[in-house]
């Protein structure tokens, strides 16, 4: 056998799948702008990894949803802007796109005019633009279960819980310690606003990028003696936090941490340290749930499994994919239900983002019990009330330490509608209303 | 008799010299618009474009000037953010003022970064320029006017119109991109020829020499970084406005500013069409590469293992490359040219 005549197989090999792919009309296809290599990469196998694994299920055991197989395609972005806008043009002219999901602020920042555009859904679970929440500007935009003031309301509200209610926080002390770029300074005025609100004294303190140094940081923390340090970090940065803090006798059991300071990669290098450390999430981890153990048995028995490394099945960032991948699935077949089990267009996927409802019984149903609370998405609320719950890290795995937390929504609509509507106002867009949201693009 | 013996002899000359320019505009103009996939225009030809000038101008004062510099990414920033700010403030104001407003500002501050070039050579330049790129970015995310207070610090294009025409398509964007590339191009080219353009080669080959033979070394080298960090700046502004549509001051970190350094090490120093060159090395070869090996072998292999791997042929090209014209791409193509000539001949 030549070097050529395997080419040659290649390529017919490679005639045949497109071939194949073009013959099948209800097909239902996922681009994913993943991440592999790069400084993130423990986030994006994870995550991307999480997403196949779950979108594989339902090929393997349900035939795909209601008889639409769906299908996807990866193209690495190693966490840049420039590389996912080109993934996104080189994907986005396949057929029957659901829903893109790049996990990356960057990323999604650059891609919201062109999806509204193309009148395809942007998912940005548990992170994202804090205004796109607000569906009566952004259409086709999703923050899924948390943004990040939710966030910041949901962690003041857990450590309030700790202290015996809202009222005990007067005159505590909390300090804020962020990564200096947008993702880290996107809080700030919220920590503001519920200081004064509740009477906790506050001081939020910058570590510059990547923060593999913080003596000065913490020196500082010492000095001021917090109740509580909440931690909002981003890859290097938290295991160095969790380390310095020990040098400096700062409990760990009094750091908060958030939601990108909240899996395996942020605690296990700090060792010992990070024994203690709380932090919040809004999906489980472990592997224990039945979603995940049929994911065990069918998709990983069937040796197509995502992971390399099979330990790291349940991790946060897995189980993070499988709920992304929930509510991607939930979605299609919402708007299934709709206008038929056939392919859908963008826009009749973003319907069935905005009618998705799952109350805590159909997420038992689907198998994701205390995986996740429960989801309440609406035309104009694109994030759709995520519960959220606080984990605590016992030098080998993180144990739920905390009922399903709210974060005060009410309090933070009237700031997210004020930044939409001034957003609204810089781009010259027309503010969408009920009726808007009904007219659905289907061909 | 006499006339058309001097058209005849005059005539090849004026085709020669048309017809690169001629081929150009009529692809430039007719051919992309009207055929080119929006994948070719948005992933390809867009980051090309902007690349491709903020490389004609860093050519400009490392190649024919020869101070280096790494602070290109920065003047790319003060571009954007300039631009998006005019644009904001100032109402009304019409898009190509507000582009040579950007292009202002950051020649400003290109100027004062450009200062120590006035006792500081080589590398150490190099790292004092440095501290442009590490001050811009802290200054754009440490004061939140720069991005209007949007509490991310990423802000996001506007739309773009110019005489009351709305260029937001791909379209639209691709051939204000182009313009701008080809009116800025042709005044540096320009430039280069005439004598300013002689004292920045003067000033580089010799200091001493160009002081002794009466070039003012001083505002030589100044005005280099001035018009240099404007056209630059012009670039972010269409990095910014035409291909992303956003920014943020992350994205204009030190790796966009060795990127544009290697475009112009590997396309030629001293060389307008190799800054062209080196960005098409730079934008298009990963893609290429990135496709090809998605079709060989997408089902071999993740494509974490493949992206390393492109990596890795990507850089032993580049060496490659190098070592057999350590003068660029550019040297490379004048070469291939005259073995074709005089084969032909």
């Amino acid at each position: 056998m030549t070097f050529f005549s395997h080419l040659r197989k290649a390529a017919i090999a490679t005639a045949f799948v497109l071939g194949a792919t073009a013959v099948h009309a209800d097909e239902q296809y996922f681009p994913l702008q993943s991440y592999r290599v790069g400084p993130y990469a423990a986030g994006g196998t994870g995550f991307f990894g999480g997403f196949i694994d779950y979108l594989n299920l339902i090929n393997i055991r349900d035939g795909g949803v209601n008889g639409v197989k769906l299908t996807w395609s990866e193209g690495e972005t190693q966490y840049e802007v420039e590389k996912g806008v080109e993934v996104y043009e080189r994907l986005k002219s396949n057929p029957g796109i659901a829903a893109w999901n790049p996990l990356s602020v960057g990323i999604a920042y650059a891609m919201i005019d062109r999806i509204t555009d193309d009148k395809v859904p942007l998912i940005t679970i548990n992170h994202g633009r804090t205004d796109t929440t607000d569906g009566r500007v952004f259409p086709y935009v999703f923050p899924l279960l948390l943004n990040p003031y939710s966030e910041t309301s949901g962690i003041v509200n857990y450590i309030a819980s700790k202290e015996g209610g809202l009222d005990k926080l007067k005159g505590k002390k909390i300090v804020v310690l962020y990564h200096g770029s947008p993702y880290g300074k996107e809080t700030i005025p919220i920590y503001e606003l519920l200081s004064q609100k509740y009477g906790f004294e506050l001081s939020q303190i910058e570590v510059p990028h990547p923060g593999n140094e913080q003596q000065a940081q913490w020196l500082t923390i010492r000095r001021e003696h917090p109740d509580y340090v909440v931690l909002r970090g981003w890859g290097v940065m938290n295991p160095v936090a969790l380390k310095t803090a020990q040098k400096t006798g700062f409990p760990a059991d009094h750091i908060v941490g958030n939601v990108w300071s909240n899996s395996e990669e942020d605690v296990i290098p700090a060792g010992d340290a990070a024994k203690g450390y709380t932090a919040i999430t809004t999906q489980a981890s472990g592997e224990q749930y039945p979603v995940v153990q049929e994911i065990v048995k069918t998709v990983y028995g069937a040796g197509k499994g995502n992971l390399e490394d099979k330990s790291r099945i349940g991790s946060v960032y897995h189980n993070l994919g499988i709920v992304n991948g929930i509510l991607n699935v939930e979605a299609v077949r919402i708007a299934q239900a709709k206008f038929g089990n056939r392919t859908l267009t963008g826009d009749e996927v973003r319907w069935g983002f905005e009618h998705l409802k799952l109350d805590p019984a159909r997420v038992e149903a689907l198998g994701a019990k205390d995986l996740f609370h429960s989801i309440n998405v609406s035309w104009d609320n694109h994030e759709g009330d995520g519960y959220v719950t606080f984990q605590q890290w016992d030098g080998k795995k993180w144990n739920v330490v905390s009922d399903w937390i709210a974060p005060d929504w009410k309090l933070l609509r009237p700031i997210i509608e004020k930044s939409s509507e001034a957003y609204a106002k810089e781009k010259g867009i027309k503010i969408r209303t009920a009726e808007d949201a009904d007219a659905v693009v289907s061909n | 008799m006499a006339v058309q013996a001097l058209d005849a002899a005059t005539l090849p000359i004026d085709w020669q010299r048309l017809a690169l320019p001629a081929v150009l505009i009529v692809v430039g103009y007719g051919l992309i618009p009207a055929y080119a996939s929006s994948y070719l225009v948005e992933a390809i030809l867009l980051p090309f474009l902007a690349l491709s000038l903020a490389a004609v101008g860093l050519n400009l004062l490392t190649g024919y000037c020869g101070q280096l510099s790494l602070g290109s990414s920065a003047f790319m920033a003060v571009g954007a953010f300039a631009a998006y700010n005019f644009n904001l403030r100032i109402g009304g104001l019409p898009l190509p003022a507000t582009m040579i407003l950007a292009g202002i500002s950051a020649a400003g501050i290109g100027v004062v970064f450009g200062l120590p070039s006035l006792r500081l050579r080589g590398f150490y330049l190099a790292v004092s320029t440095l501290a442009a790129q590490f001050f811009v970015q802290w200054a754009l995310t440490k004061f939140g006017w720069f991005s209007n207070y949007n509490p991310s610090g990423v802000i996001s294009a506007p739309h773009l119109t110019v005489a009351g025409f709305s260029l937001d398509g791909a379209t639209g964007r691709y051939l204000l991109s182009v313009t701008t590339v080809i009116v800025l191009t042709g005044l540096v080219s320009r430039l280069v020829n005439s004598a300013t353009g002689r004292n920045f080669i003067a000033v580089r080959d010799n200091e001493t020499a160009a002081r002794v033979i009466g070039v003012p070394v001083l505002r030589t080298k100044l005005l280099a970084f001035a018009i240099s960090s404007f056209i630059i700046g012009v670039a972010g502004v269409l990095w910014a406005f035409t291909y992303l549509r956003t920014v943020e001051p992350a994205g204009f970190n030190l790796d966009r500013s060795f990127q544009i350094l290697f475009i112009i090490i590997i396309g030629g120093l001293a060389s307008i069409r190799g800054a062209f060159l080196g960005a098409a090395f730079i934008v298009v070869f990963p893609l290429v590469l990135s496709r090809l090996g998605a079709f060989l072998f997408g089902g071999l292999f993740d494509s974490g293992a493949l992206d390393m791997s492109q990596r890795i042929v990507l850089g032993a090209l580049i060496i490659i490359f190098l070592i057999a014209e350590p003068n660029g791409l550019s040297a490379l193509f004048d070469r291939l040219k005259r073995r074709i000539g005089s084969r032909s001949s």
